[in-house]
């Protein structure tokens, strides 16, 4: 009972791992560039949904689609000003702008009067409602977190098999020059896939707010996704999932089963014996090598 | 304009190109030698610093901005540098061995950890560094036997010639001496075979592989060679600090490396030193900003890292040579004057390359 008590309670916190690990993923696979500020935007979302709906007093679902909204604004704009003018430089640049954007939203989410230094609570829906089943105790923002990350897979998915920008999309990261020439607007598509990682974001940073709460730190769990993002293959949309909720499971028994440090430490000592052992990820097919 | 007529190939490996240069190096070495009997102990502080930093730099350099691998966790290579000074120190070790000792520990343990990750390339180099900062951290801060964990770490001092230095213009002769040599050294490593494959593989891997360069191996070397120099800056660190904890050595520490090398200019050696110049120069900046600013403003503790965030992504969107670049420009400017071109420096539109396989 205990154990299938800590996978519900691993899965739980891996599905949040795995909602930021996606807006990597996404990012990565349209424009190859890793962004270390998606733990940010996750606390930008958070802190955009508290206006709305604590300070604002609007209900708990516009108060979401607002601060999804937002987000996504936020996404094209950084795209537009920061990114786009260094689209084509190498990796690198890119790592360094999209840290120097988490370190500007970080602090400057804590100049902003009323968001400020100290952490606040987020009221939702599912705060502090639990669900007995079969002698289980689940708490109800496990299950939402559980069903938002299915429910937002699903859509990604099918956006990306089955619609037209889905598929220009996955064209432009195959190769950008090859579908600028079939006529795919690279710069369009560019910021559609910020806007989209932003969203995603706002959705995780909403999720996310019950369990620990809103300031301006809690972008760093970001670091988690890494493992997550890397272990699903980087490129993978559902390796990222799978990624996330196996290092949330990682975390959760080790923590329980060895200590504290084991916890913190075991999501990277992963990491570092999946890139030694299988680079490529677990779910990625393995290809060629190009020039 | 200076004309250099070049008749042998002698003249492309000299260390000074001409004679300016060896003149204006004079300069700042006699500036640099007199400037802790002119300055106050603060300020004289505050260079040892710098030239600490500069060291790191310099190491982080090589691996970053000549062989083209990006670390995200250099810090750790400071911390291992600093604790295991401290360590040897207080066993008994004389202090330049314990030094080396130290920078040796370091590349070691770049060598150990650059064996099995350098087959990973770009962002995956930069998520496994990253992931071996935290873990070095966290043992950092856990194996209490030999780093004393949260108690934090007193530094012994540095006992040279049955003297005991305590004085800061004692560090800042020691970090300047360490500095130069190591400056020296990177120098004639660019100008070896070895070097030219670690640029030839920042350029290319695909091409330097084709010209025989074996990749693991030069890579391997270049963060190990890395790792050991910035061990070395560690080892000086602890004595600027003289108390260690463990949350010193953190990813934002790692953050403010790659920030020097990056604003300073990445690809020279001038870069590491305009960069480190800049980071242990801004705090101060800040501070005397923070007097100037309207309250609000002044008293957010955020405005720190705000400014630092800031700088780097406007570097890298508008100069993305750094100071150093910015610097060529400007001499560039004055000598062609008045026929200098904008267009000599216009970045060609590029598309992204595929970097994955």
């Amino acid at each position: 009972m205990l154990i299938i008590q800590l996978a519900i309670n691993g899965i739980a916190v891996g599905c949040i791992y795995a909602l930021v690990a996606l807006g990597l993923v996404l990012i990565y696979k349209a424009t190859e560039a890793v962004n270390f500020a998606q733990g940010d935007l996750m606390m930008l979302g958070a802190f955009f949904a508290l206006t709305f709906i604590s300070f604002g007093g609007l209900p708990f679902w516009v108060g979401l689609a607002l601060a999804i909204i937002g987000m996504a604004a936020v996404g094209m704009i950084m795209e537009r000003l920061v990114l786009r003018p260094i689209l084509g430089q190498p990796q690198f640049a890119v790592i360094m702008v999209t840290i120097g954007v988490g370190f500007i939203l970080r602090s400057g989410a804590t100049m902003i009067p009323g968001w400020g230094t100290s952490s606040q609570a987020l009221p939702t829906p599912f705060s502090n409602q639990t669900l007995d089943v079969a002698g289980l105790v689940m708490a109800q923002e496990h299950l939402a977190i559980i069903g938002a990350t299915v429910i937002l897979c699903a859509l990604l998915y099918g956006f990306f098999r089955h619609t037209r920008f889905g598929i220009a999309m996955q064209a432009a990261s195959q190769n950008q020059l090859a579908a600028a020439y079939m006529g795919i607007p690279i710069k369009r598509v560019s910021a559609a896939t910020w806007a989209i990682a932003a969203a995603v974001a706002a959705l995780g940073g909403v999720l996310l707010a019950p369990i620990a709460l809103v300031e301006a730190n809690m972008g760093f769990v970001v670091l988690k996704a890494f493992p997550a993002a890397v272990l699903g293959g980087f490129a993978s949309l559902p390796g990222a999932v799978i990624g996330g909720v196996v290092i949330g499971l990682i975390e959760v028994f080790s923590g329980r089963y060895i200590s504290d440090t084991a916890r913190n430490l075991a999501p990277f000592v992963v990491l570092l014996a999946v890139l030694v052992i299988r680079p490529e990820g677990l779910f990625a097919e393995p290809k060629k090598r190009r020039a | 304009m200076r004309f250099l007529f070049k008749t042998n190939y002698e003249q492309d490996v000299r260390l000074f190109q001409h004679g300016g240069q060896v003149f204006w190096y004079a300069v700042l070495a006699v500036l640099v030698l007199v400037a802790p009997l002119v300055l106050s102990d603060y300020l004289v502080g505050e260079a040892a610093f710098v030239f600490i930093l500069a060291i790191a730099g310099v190491g982080l350099m090589l691996l970053t901005g000549y062989t083209g691998l990006v670390s995200l966790g250099h810090a750790a290579f400071l911390g291992i540098g600093a604790y295991g000074e401290a360590y040897l120190l207080s066993k008994g070790v004389p202090f330049p061995i314990s030094m080396l000792l130290a920078a040796l520990i370091a590349g070691a343990t770049g060598f150990l950890i650059g064996l099995p990750t350098l087959r990973l390339s770009g962002v995956y180099l930069a998520i496994a560094t990253f992931g071996f900062a935290l873990i070095v951290s966290e043992i950092l801060a856990k194996w209490e036997s030999v780093t004393r964990g949260f108690n934090g770490f007193r530094v012994p001092r540095i006992v040279m010639f049955g003297e005991t230095l305590r004085q800061d213009w004692h560090l800042y002769y020691i970090s300047l001496a360490v500095l130069v040599v190591v400056i020296l050294g990177v120098l004639n490593l660019l100008r070896s075979p070895t070097g030219r494959a670690f640029i030839a593989i920042r350029d290319s891997e695909v091409a330097a592989q084709s010209l025989g360069v074996n990749l693991t191996v030069y890579k391997t070397l270049a963060f190990a060679l890395s790792a050991a120099i910035t061990g070395l800056a560690g080892a000086l660190y602890a004595h600027k600090l003289n108390f260690l904890s463990p949350d010193g050595f953190n990813i934002i520490l790692s953050i403010q490396l790659l920030l020097m090398i990056v604003v300073g200019g990445l690809g020279s050696l001038h870069g590491a030193v305009f960069g480190a110049l800049f980071v242990g120069a801004l705090p101060s900046v800040i501070g005397i900003l923070r007097g100037e600013l309207p309250r609000v403003i002044a008293e957010q503790p955020g405005l720190e890292p705000l400014i630092f965030g800031l700088i780097l992504v406007l570097t890298i969107i508008f100069e993305p040579y750094g100071i150093y670049g910015r610097w060529l420009k400007l001499k560039l400017y004055f000598q062609l004057f008045p026929l200098y071109r904008r267009a000599t420096f216009r970045r060609t539109k590029a598309f992204l390359k595929s970097g994955r396989r």
